[in-house]
């Protein structure tokens, strides 16, 4: 039953299977409203300068709680292996907490991830306590290749960040779930409640979005119907979906047909 | 204060911009005179991340980059 169906990622065991971002909000109480109805246990939060000049303006943190919930601080802007450690020593720092999101990007018009800075940064961050979940292309190569560099998640893409296209390619996301030990979301891509329904059928751990609730014209809405999605996507999966046929086939019996 | 107060002053670059603290400032004065709460910021000093721990013992040094960074929104 979906009651018992929890996941472990790095040691840790959650019960909701969607994680959500903070970002694109237009405040905070929606933020939050959002949140709860999603049911989502991690949150993804950036890292940013404080505002010198406005020290006592309201924080993120004064909302939403980082006792209830497992911030995920990313590395969202970062265009280096470098940058992005830098970003996640300075985010240990501040919370305390060894899981975090790996980004690399590799230009601004597409927010692709460099793979190579991506492999680059994870191998460091794993040396150095890190828990990783790293955000990555399609590729079941390069998805084994975070695995073996110290990824505990690894999260491909299903379309661009913030795009809302839906996975573009189910066939790599199942091939990266099929040859993968640790965990694998979709991060990124998701538009509507059937896309992350469709990630949960292919077999994901979980998926991960921000742009899908934050824009729809009900946010609070969308986010339960994402929760909704997640819940019903992987009771599809483990329930086993009926074969495909070419043809029909009828339902009802061809027997005692008067 | 007189004249030579300034002149105890050492300058940093806080977060991109200047800014001018006395001499001898420690990283918690520095957040007491920016009003920063310090248990929810991570600081980095010339590139090199400055444990919470050790805020009220680090002083500053004319010169020195500080980077100050807080938890917002994202995705």
């Amino acid at each position: 039953m979906a009651g018992n169906d929890s996941w472990t990622v790095a040691g840790q065991t959650f019960t909701s299977r969607l994680i959500v971002g903070t970002g694109k909000y237009q405040d905070f109480e929606e933020n939050a409203a959002a949140l709860e109805a999603s049911g989502a246990e991690i949150i993804t939060v950036a890292v940013r300068r404080v505002n010198v000049s406005d020290p006592k303006a309201p924080m993120l943190t004064d909302y939403i709680s980082p006792k209830k919930y497992t911030y995920l601080p990313n590395t969202a802007g970062c265009f280096t292996a470098e940058d992005a450690i830098r970003t996640l020593r300075l985010a240990r720092e501040a919370g305390g907490w060894d899981l975090v999101k790996l980004e690399v990007l590799g230009e601004a018009k597409t927010l692709y991830p460099n793979m190579v800075e991506t492999i680059r940064a994870t191998e460091v961050l794993a040396s150095e306590g890190f828990k990783p979940m790293v955000y990555c292309v399609d590729d079941p190569i390069a998805a084994k290749q975070l695995e073996d560099a110290g990824a505990v998640a690894v999260m491909p893409l299903g379309a661009p960040i913030g795009s809302g296209l839906g996975i573009q390619n189910c066939v790599t996301i199942r091939l990266i779930v099929e040859g993968a030990k640790v965990p694998i979301l979709v991060d990124a891509g998701v538009g509507t409640a059937s896309d992350a329904a469709v990630a949960m059928e292919l077999g994901c751990d979980g998926v991960l979005m921000n742009t899908a609730i934050a824009e729809a014209k009900d946010p609070v809405r969308m986010a339960r119907a994402m929760k909704l999605s997640v819940e019903s996507g992987r009771e599809a999966y483990l329930a086993g979906r009926m074969g495909r046929r070419m043809y029909a086939d009828p339902s009802s019996p061809l027997a005692g047909l008067i | 204060m007189n004249d030579t107060a300034i002149l105890e002053q050492i300058l940093l670059t806080l977060n991109g911009e200047p800014f001018r603290i006395h001499h001898g400032a420690t990283i918690a004065e520095l957040c007491a005179a920016i009003d920063l709460n310090p248990k929810k910021v991570a600081v980095e000093r010339n590139l090199e991340i400055v444990p919470r721990s050790t805020f009220a013992d680090m002083k500053l040094a004319d010169g020195d980059s500080l980077e100050i960074v807080h938890f917002v929104g994202g995705g």
